[in-house]
């Protein structure tokens, strides 16, 4: 009886979900693979002939290799903040867990700040031209530090809370500094919550779409998520090559859910529920 | 303060290292840096001085990237929301941008629209998150796979979504419409109606980040001790007695934090906005932060700024007092 009730009510959620969560995936995978006309008529079917991979070349070479060019550009944002969040948030949660004092409760409320507030966008493009960064990759990869600066930090410093204190000590007794202490103690400790930090980071980053569309304007620097934006206007009446664009917008997320689907879900939880 | 507590911190330490010494040698390894700290202020040399072992350099870097890009364009903006601006010179004008905010019809509208936005997607995810949680942490087939599905939108490009959405939603040709007409029912022009296209754009956010919400509500849920529940059962209580009674007063810290993160994501919301609607039809789906980015489009730098500044006033005054209403409540339960 509860067999049967389990069965029923899991099979009926499979069928909702189906519909109103991946109806909307198979629509983008089907537009894609359709000619100019018929992607055109926005139907929700299969399509007459699958022009896939003609659709998928015609995006790719698009404007110059655009999308190759985006793919480049938003990877190397994406990695090099995400190396420098590691590095910079871990020491920052490390010294806030470990030492109560002005200066880190200083740091707590900015983080606060930082967690809850929206940039000021226009100061901050006044700011980046007068040094220099402006419509430049450095000055991307800085702002992405230092607006996901916050959540990386909390992530450490809620791990951080777990390591006991005595092997700070046990290193300091035998003589470590503190440099050494962090770096060869600490931080090789901490590689379970960084590689939830590196996945949560990476995704959001790469999916940020605001930030290159104020601080990184401009045909050279195009991200990916700004060639989809882009394409909207240009490709008006192609949306085969719109709905590819998105189908490979969304393969490099879905790859990552594939293989880290639990450090995603503990990152989401533990950063939403400390902070 | 700060050096009662670094003093604090460093006898704490020597006295555990102390541990093995006798008593009165480790009171006087605890005065040392007290006379050493006196010297460093005298302006000698402080190398005598033993360092905290987590120095405060390590927030430096960090520190200093934050600052330059993040608090600093913070705090100016509240000048530059005062001032005629073209990101060379700054002519102060006083509240004349905040006054215009205030008395332009459509941006009034965006301040409204805001506020119903983040209202509306906040309760609808808090409401449809906790359901779902409810539904996968049941005992029933597929779970992981249900779980995956509802989860996955939260990771996917936003602009991407938008955009597909959008044409889903086409007011003749649209999946949606052609879907409704099938079973006989007109279908409204979703994102064309003036008065709908805002709660249009609200329920595909709902699509996308209801699955945070609920991944946030089954952390909770699963924290709770099942045997409440059966005691519950033992004493007869039905199932919406122990969802009112049990869930609902037990999985409040989630609630809180579904709560309020999705109320400061639906105040700062902009990409689904404008990647469906551009703000329109007309005015009819600006909120403040795509109002924000046509005025700096517009070169009205100042104007633009103020509307930053504003919403900045705005999460301040929603979300600290919910904040410490939510705690005062936690005090009293």
């Amino acid at each position: 009886m509860t067999r049967t009730r389990r069965a029923t009510t899991g099979i009926i959620a499979l069928a909702l979900a189906g519909i109103i969560f991946v109806i909307p995936f198979v629509f983008i995978g089907l537009q894609a693979g359709k000619s100019r006309t018929e992607a055109a008529m926005l139907a929700f079917s299969l399509p007459k002939a699958w022009l896939f991979w003609d659709n998928f070349v015609a995006v790719v070479t698009a404007r110059d290799y655009q999308l190759l060019l985006a793919f480049f550009n938003s990877s190397l944002i994406t990695v090099l903040s995400v190396a420098a969040l590691v590095v910079l948030s871990a020491m920052v949660g490390y010294v806030m867990q470990r030492r109560p004092s002005a200066v880190t409760g200083l740091a707590q409320i900015f983080l606060l700040v930082g967690l809850m507030m929206p940039p000021a966008v226009v100061p901050t493009i006044g700011l980046l031209q007068s040094i220099g960064l402006f419509k430049t990759m450095t000055g991307m990869i800085l702002i992405q530090i230092a607006y996901n600066l916050s959540f990386s930090t909390m992530l450490y410093r809620a791990f951080i809370a777990t390591i006991p204190r005595d092997l700070d000590e046990a290193a300091r007794i035998d003589g470590a500094k503190p440099r050494q202490i962090f770096f060869r103690v600490i931080l090789p400790l901490l590689k379970p919550v960084t590689v939830t930090n590196i996945v949560v980071q990476s995704i959001a980053i790469f999916n940020d779409f605001t930030g290159p569309l104020y601080y990184l304007p401009g045909r050279d620097n195009v991200t990916v998520q700004l060639t989809l934006y882009n394409f909207q206007s240009a490709y008006a009446t192609q949306y085969n090559l719109l709905f590819m664009n998105i189908l490979l917008v969304t393969i490099p997320p879905l790859i990552v859910f594939i293989f880290f689907n639990r450090q995603i879900v503990a990152g989401m939880t533990a950063g939403a529920v400390k902070g | 303060m700060p050096r009662l507590h670094k003093d604090k911190m460093r006898t704490d330490i020597m006295a555990r290292i102390a541990q093995t010494i006798s008593r009165s040698d480790s009171k006087a390894t605890a005065e040392t840096p007290d006379i050493t700290e006196r010297t460093a202020a005298g302006g000698e040399t402080t190398r005598r001085r033993r360092p905290s072992p987590y120095p405060h350099w390590f927030l430096l870097p960090a520190a200093i990237i934050y600052t330059v890009l993040f608090l600093v364009p913070t705090a100016t903006s509240f000048w530059y929301s005062m001032t005629r601006w073209d990101l060379k010179t700054a002519t102060f004008i006083g509240f004349e941008n905040f006054h215009q905010f205030f008395s332009e019809p459509f941006l009034v509208q965006g301040l409204v629209n805001t506020l119903i936005y983040a209202a509306l997607t906040s309760a609808m995810k808090t409401v449809c998150g906790l359901g779902l949680a409810v539904l996968l942490t049941s005992d029933i087939v597929a779970r992981g796979l249900l779980r995956a599905i509802v989860f996955f939108p939260v990771l996917v490009s936003t602009i991407g979504v938008g955009i597909a959405f959008t044409v889903m939603m086409h007011p003749t040709r649209g999946v949606f419409n052609v879907a409704l007409a099938s079973v006989g029912v007109a279908g409204p022009g979703w994102l064309t109606d003036p008065a709908l296209a805002l709660f249009s754009v609200a329920l595909v956010d709902l699509w996308k980040g209801v699955g945070l919400a609920t991944l946030i509500f089954i952390a909770g849920l699963s924290a709770i001790s099942p045997d409440y529940y059966e005691a519950a059962r033992i004493d007869g209580a039905t199932r919406l007695q122990q969802f009112r009674r049990i869930t609902l007063p037990l999985v409040r810290p989630a609630t809180v934090t579904v709560v309020t993160l999705s109320l400061i994501g639906g105040l700062r919301s902009f990409d689904l906005i404008w990647a469906m609607t551009r703000g329109g039809p007309g005015f009819a789906s600006d909120v403040i932060a795509s109002v924000i980015y046509k005025q700096y489009q517009a070169g009205f730098y100042g104007l633009s700024t103020a509307g930053n500044v504003i919403l900045f006033l705005l999460i301040s005054v929603i979300i600290l007092p919910l904040t410490v209403w939510f705690q005062r409540r936690e005090v009293e339960q």
